[in-house]
């Protein structure tokens, strides 16, 4: 314990390049931590998807609608639990499309029971069965507008236009929580049975399926088998797994993992060597005080692990405040809900983040320590700058 | 005066020649200024592809009209009848063949990328006139099209981006089998990243009856157009709004644009950061180092502020050297790139090349700059501050 009042002591000797190291690596784990976030933004899709869903959707693209009728086709299949359909609405509240957010008509129930990371009270899900015009909406959507259950919230689909092209009148019913971190509570979902009696054409059209199986080994099996069922007829299906759609969906904006890793990687060369260099040089000038500190009895070991423990201390001070703070930037959601629904930090990039600050204390400090461990007692009292 | 430049220029000239002395902290500045510049440069040239590959190469002439609750072009609907009376509209260039309006549909298939083998949203047009419309567009290889039958030509960034995208490829959509006829260039980046068809041929492939989606128009002139918009838009039996190709582009583009950008701008200041912490070490210990030299010269006579310029003009000679690595770097690793992403807005994808411009160099030569003075400027104070009897007699 007496060593590191010793550490910390030699820290306190050049307080101003101490405080400026401890800030540069402060602002690479800053930025670390929210690229890490940014990339959880980006495939949120993937961390969610369940491993035991299915995505049906018209074989040609997801634009494509197939027919209603499916689902029951579906659920005959053996290995198949449940189905629940979708539907791209688009809709436009207030005429801007900025107020952009996700709005899909959905049959309530099988929709809850499947799609469980959809958090809703049982007193709302009773209510959403109940009201023909009930909507219910995510956490950080009802936020952004400010709306509240019993709000009544118009909208307007260029794709489905209301008989009489009136706009669609919703009755929010309840708000869900996300069940899981990477949930997206930026949805609003409506009934179907609403939506199809309401909208001026494409009954009985809907956009794409979620099927649930029995056993998730057997999905590419029961895949092959949804697609056989409706092979050569005009609505020919492709069905995959939740997970690999999601990753497709992610693959279509671009590498973003690859792009992320390459900045990082930049930004931490750059940092690591700024670091290194300050932390070698204050060893360097220190060469006498190491040798009296071997002459007065302290071992070569113990000699290199106080100067990597210098190292270390300036990466974990500088290292866990970037993390902190990126948790406490994250913790207050998303800047652009619009853009980036999801907006947490990983816990897989809190533990890479520590492991990365130790491997940042030890490489900048083992070429001195190394120096200061080989350093013979009377190379370092001759040595004098 | 000619004494302070004088003296400004030796110290200079003698802090230059110091600087093999302590290598390591040199370059470790230089190369934090690089990595910033390197980061920034790589970043942003997303943006100004992306961007470049959004403007088109037609003129202010060239129009598209949608329905008016639409915004884009994949939510809009327009019936047979609502494209004839937009085609009889005043204002309208015509040929021999008739007014150049061109209806068309725009539909989104899946294909895959050459990059990752994995699915992309490929915007697949039916076109009627659209390539006297458009005006400038050329067929590079292969042949056009034939009209009423299943043939298709390719952009030259979709042939690029996305498998099978070859004259004599094939594809399969519905029952039926398309064939890749042709490569065409013009129209700007967005255009050249679709697939282009037959409109007659398109309708029954993907059920839309006689229904399209929008109608793109060659004005007689670009003053033509507040005209033509008041006609379409004051007419009862048509619910339109109608937007100059470029200004729909930017619109369209906007999102992607301002979040790279943003992405981009907070990056770099982070590492602006973490580079002015690593500069103002080096000088800081530079000055350090050399206190009793500094503190002799003052001593001899040097004035305070020739021993401040001379200072931050070696951070400054530290801070270009730097830019300019990671500027060349980036430009190396990132002009021309080529990419293919989704704009979020159409969900389509865009086939683009990312772009080093001169402009993007130049700004990012500034912030190596501004990290040079502002790494220079503390360190340059205190070496001018140094107490002289205090610092001769330090060790």
């Amino acid at each position: 314990m007496r060593h590191l009042a010793v550490v910390w002591s030699n820290l306190k000797r050049k307080k101003l390049r101490t405080s400026l190291t401890v800030l540069s690596i402060f602002v690479a784990f800053t930025l670390f931590g929210l690229l890490c976030t940014i990339k959880e933004a980006f495939t949120a899709g993937v961390t969610v998807a369940g491993a035991d869903r299915l995505i049906v959707r018209h074989k040609v693209s997801l634009i494509m609608n197939v027919p209603v009728t499916y689902g029951p086709r579906m659920e005959r299949i053996p290995g198949v639990a449940s189905v629940v359909h979708w539907t791209w609405f688009n809709g436009i509240y207030q005429d801007d499309p900025k107020n952009y957010f996700a709005s899909i008509p959905v049959p309530p129930e099988p929709f809850l029971a499947m799609y469980t990371e959809y958090a809703l009270p049982e007193d709302q899900k009773q209510a959403w069965l109940k009201t023909r015009t009930g909507a219910i909406i995510g956490r950080s959507l009802a936020d952004r507008f400010h709306w509240k259950i019993g709000d009544r919230v118009p909208l307007m689909s260029p794709i489905w236009p209301r008989k009489g092209d009136e706009p669609w009148e919703f009755d929010i019913v309840g708000i869900y929580e996300a069940g899981k971190p990477a949930t997206d509570t930026s949805g609003f979902f409506f009934r179907y049975d609403y939506f199809d009696e309401g909208r001026a054409r494409g009954e009985g059209l809907v956009g794409w399926y979620g099927v649930r199986i029995d056993n998730p080994e057997r999905a590419a099996e029961v895949a092959k088998a949804i697609d056989a069922e409706f092979a050569n007829s005009p609505y020919e299906t492709k069905t995959e797994p939740e997970g690999a759609f999601a990753q497709a969906f992610v693959q279509q904006i671009g590498n973003i993992g690859a792009m992320l890793v390459a900045i990082l990687s930049a930004v931490f060369f750059t940092i690591l060597l700024v670091a290194g260099n300050t932390m070698a040089q204050s060893v360097r000038e220190r060469t006498e005080e190491l040798g009296v500190l071997k002459a007065l009895g302290f071992t070569d070991g113990l000699v290199m692990i106080l100067v990597l423990l210098e190292s270390c201390t300036i990466a974990i001070l500088g290292g866990f405040a970037g993390l902190g703070l990126t948790l406490l930037i994250t913790s207050r959601g998303s800047p652009v809900p619009s853009m980036l629904p999801v907006f947490y930090f990983p816990e897989w990039s809190i533990i890479v983040g520590a492991v990365l600050v130790f491997a940042l204390g030890l490489a900048a400090g083992i070429v001195p320590a190394m120096q200061a461990m080989r350093l013979p007692v009377a190379v370092a009292l001759r040595r004098h700058w | 005066m000619i004494n302070w430049l004088a003296q400004i220029v030796s110290l200079t000239v003698y802090n230059l020649r110091t600087i093999p002395q302590r290598m390591g902290s040199a370059i470790a500045a230089a190369v934090g200024i690089g990595g910033v510049v390197a980061v920034f440069v790589g970043v942003l040239s997303i943006a100004e592809g992306f961007q470049a590959a959004m403007k088109t190469t037609g003129a202010d002439d060239l129009v598209i009209v949608l329905r008016s609750s639409a915004d884009a072009e994949m939510t809009s609907g327009l019936s047979r009848e609502e494209t004839r009376l937009i085609a009889d509209a005043p204002g309208i260039a015509r040929t021999a063949d008739g007014p150049l309006a061109s209806a068309e549909l725009f539909v989104i298939i899946d294909l895959k990328k050459r990059s990752t083998g994995t699915d992309a949203n490929v915007p697949l047009r039916g076109v009627e006139r659209g390539v006297a419309v458009r005006g400038d567009i050329r067929i590079v290889d292969g042949r056009m099209f034939t009209p009423g039958r299943n043939e298709v030509i390719v952009g030259t960034g979709a042939a690029r981006a996305f498998s099978g995208m070859d004259v004599g490829g094939r594809f399969r959509v519905g029952q039926a089998d398309w064939e890749v006829v042709g490569v065409f260039s013009g129209g700007g980046g967005a255009t050249e990243s679709e697939i282009w068809t037959d409109a007659a041929v398109l309708q029954p492939a993907f059920n839309r009856g006689d229904s399209f989606q929008s109608v793109y128009v060659r004005l007689t002139s670009p003053q033509a157009f507040d005209s033509f918009k008041d006609a379409l838009t004051t007419n009862p039996r048509l619910k339109v709004k109608v937007a100059r190709q470029s200004d729909y582009l930017i619109e369209q583009s906007s999102m992607l644009t301002s979040f790279i950008k943003s992405i981009g701008v907070f990056i770099a200041v982070m590492m602006a950061l973490g580079a002015l912490f690593g500069a103002l070490n080096t000088l800081y210990s530079a000055v350090a180092a050399r206190a009793r030299e500094i503190a002799t010269l003052r001593a001899l006579g040097f004035g305070t502020s020739p021993v401040i310029l001379s200072v931050m003009f070696e951070s400054l000679v530290l801070a270009l050297v730097g830019g300019t690595v990671g500027g060349a770097a980036a430009y190396a690793a990132f002009d021309g790139f080529h990419a293919a992403t989704m704009n979020w807005q159409t969900f389509s994808q865009v086939a683009f090349a990312f772009s080093v411009t001169p402009q993007l160099l130049a700004s990012a030569i500034m912030w190596a700059v501004a990290i040079g003075l502002l790494g220079g400027l503390f360190p340059a104070i205190r070496a001018a501050r140094l107490p002289i009897s205090a610092a001769l007699r330090e060790t």
